[in-house]
């Protein structure tokens, strides 16, 4: 299978990485938060301005037809990324953030009501924490935690006895952001059915390293961000069933949205224009379509196995380094690996890392709650994509141990 | 040595390092390291500058007119940045203080150097110090 990608190039389709940074070349390691793009997904968006910038949808001429094909031939395309049913499934948002904020809103706060309690994990985004906490704390509903190991992994046994008649809504993050941890969520979904509890599953981090198929997962809801998957910023989508969206109320009100207004009455448009009010962002839309033809051509499978093999590579590295310590150690991760070093704290590594060209990102990820868990107040986080190499880890690692022998050194001094 | 004259000194030191990074940073490294540590009573809530993302802890003490700064931070970097204001602000009058202008900073490329989410840290240590100063003065006047 690896054997069938050629990474160099893959390389020369993103322009960025072909740069020096502070006199290296540029390692590019924050790929969770955010990947670079490809040429195509570039050239869409300067074929949309330059070519057919245009409103969608009720257009009366040939650049609105054009724009409003492109808009919805992405619409298509994210329906068969995420394995949906129905395309009126798909729903537009800025991003991962919006969408789980349009659930809490809209589906929440029609559905919740007084001690009712909703379940999130202690690996969640702030995304997937602070929309839940609103609705609790306006609804007077219970928000209840899932808890991890200290291998960063969900205890599922403490969730299924969390688990009651009670439990309305399990929102869980597929994959962990900081961790790189990937969640059981076939067993999740499946307790929280028994319970009748809807689940949503915040994607963002799954939709970029391996096959997503909402209908096979039974999940109600599916959120993830364009700009992760090597589209652009701006852009992203929820997946709801057709039956829970069609008994949502709207999330904003607008233009779009509607079917008939009144000042007496306004009746809302259908799915999915119910749910996206005012002019969308048309050409970071269009342009996702040519991210995932990206990922397609590439192949998911493809792109999973070098991952993984650029994870391993990384970790048995890393683990070699005198004082490196590696949080978050789950048995099934996509590459992300968080870590400390002794006596360094990760914001300095940071920059010491940057001097060299290589971009990690470092501290808490958004993830408040899960560092607290760990006792730590952040951690250094690489995370690869398709287009990391092997000859970049080992960029990586020397420039580490480079780091960690001068600590060494200056402590022995000490003592 | 006027603040001033501290100034011209650091700007002769950092020029030796021609603006290569790495060095740079090693360096405020070391300069952080040479300060004094803070007593860990000291270092509490109270004492932390609000608008750094890295802890910085920061006390006084008002002796013959003068004030002495303290300070210590749990990253090495931000511990070098601070080390540097405390070494041209330290055993100054407030006046001298609060009319010091760190030009310093923009010469040696500070701001480049460390971004602008730290730099905006480095613009709260300096408004805490010059804070101190100004309470000292006010004391001093009444």
């Amino acid at each position: 299978m690896l054997n069938s990608i050629d990474i160099n190039k893959i390389r020369e389709e993103f322009p960025v990485l072909n740069q020096e940074v502070n006199g290296f070349p540029l390692v590019y390691f924050d790929n969770a938060a955010t990947s670079q793009k490809p040429t195509e997904v570039l050239e869409a968006l300067n074929g949309y301005y330059r070519g057919y910038n245009s409103n969608v949808h009720r257009g009366a001429h040939t650049l609105a037809a054009k724009a409003t094909d492109a808009f919805e031939a992405t619409r298509e395309k994210v329906r068969d990324f995420v394995g949906a049913a129905h395309t009126e499934e798909i729903i537009f948002t800025k991003g991962t953030t919006e969408a789980i904020n349009l659930v809490a809103y809209s589906y929440g706060r029609a559905f919740i009501k007084e001690g009712d309690e909703i379940m999130i994990s202690a690996m969640e985004h702030h995304s997937n924490i602070v929309p839940w906490q609103v609705l609790c704390e306006e609804k007077g509903a219970v928000l209840k935690i899932i808890p991890v190991s200290s291998e960063g992994e969900l205890d599922y046994e403490a969730f299924e006895n969390l688990l009651s008649e009670k439990t309305k809504f399990v929102a869980v993050v597929h994959v962990s952001n900081s961790l790189g941890t990937v969640n059981d969520v076939q067993r999740i979904i499946a307790a929280a059915k028994k319970v009748g509890a809807k689940v949503l599953l915040d994607g963002a981090q799954s939709s970029p390293h391996f096959n997503i198929d909402v209908q096979a997962l039974d999940c109600d809801f599916y959120v993830f961000s364009g700009h992760k998957i090597y589209g652009p910023t701006g852009i992203g989508a929820l997946y709801g069933k057709k039956e829970i969206l069609e008994a949502m109320p709207p999330f904003l009100g607008g233009g779009e949205m509607i079917k008939e207004v009144t000042f007496a009455k306004t009746t809302y448009n259908e799915l999915p224009y119910k749910f996206e009010a005012g002019t969308p962002n048309i050409g970071d839309t269009v342009a996702l379509k040519n991210a995932i033809e990206f990922i397609e051509r590439i192949g998911k499978d493809n792109i999973a196995d070098h991952e993984n093999s650029l994870l391993l590579y990384a970790t048995e590295k890393m683990r070699a380094i005198p004082g490196i310590r590696l949080v978050g150690t789950a048995k099934n991760k996509v590459s992300v690996i968080s870590f400390l070093m002794e006596g360094v704290h990760h914001f300095d590594l940071g920059m010491m890392l940057d001097a060299r060209g290589i971009a990690i990102r470092t501290g808490h990820h958004c993830t408040q709650p899960l560092m607290n868990e760990f006792g730590i107040d952040g951690t250094a986080r690489l995370s690869l994509a398709v287009y990391n190499t092997k000859e970049e880890i080992d960029t990586f690692v020397k420039a580490l141990s480079n780091i960690a022998n001068r600590f060494s050194k200056q402590k022995q001094k000490i003592s | 040595m006027s603040t001033s004259e501290i100034q011209e000194e650091i700007i002769d030191e950092f020029s030796i390092l021609e603006g290569d990074r790495e060095n740079t940073i090693f360096y405020i490294m070391e300069l952080g390291e040479k300060l004094s540590a803070l007593e860990d009573s000291a270092k509490v809530e109270d004492n932390i500058i609000k608008g750094c993302q890295s802890k910085v802890w920061l006390t006084t003490d008002f002796n013959e007119g003068k004030v002495v700064f303290k300070a210590d931070s749990n990253t090495a970097i931000t511990k070098g940045l601070i080390s540097l204001l405390i070494r041209v602000l330290n055993k100054k009058t407030p006046d001298e203080i609060i009319d010091t202008d760190l030009y310093f900073i923009q010469k040696i490329g500070m701001n480049q150097l460390i971004g602008s989410q730290r730099s905006n840290g480095l613009t709260a240590m300096i408004k805490q110090m010059k804070m101190y100063a100004l309470a000292y003065k006010a004391k001093a006047d009444n």
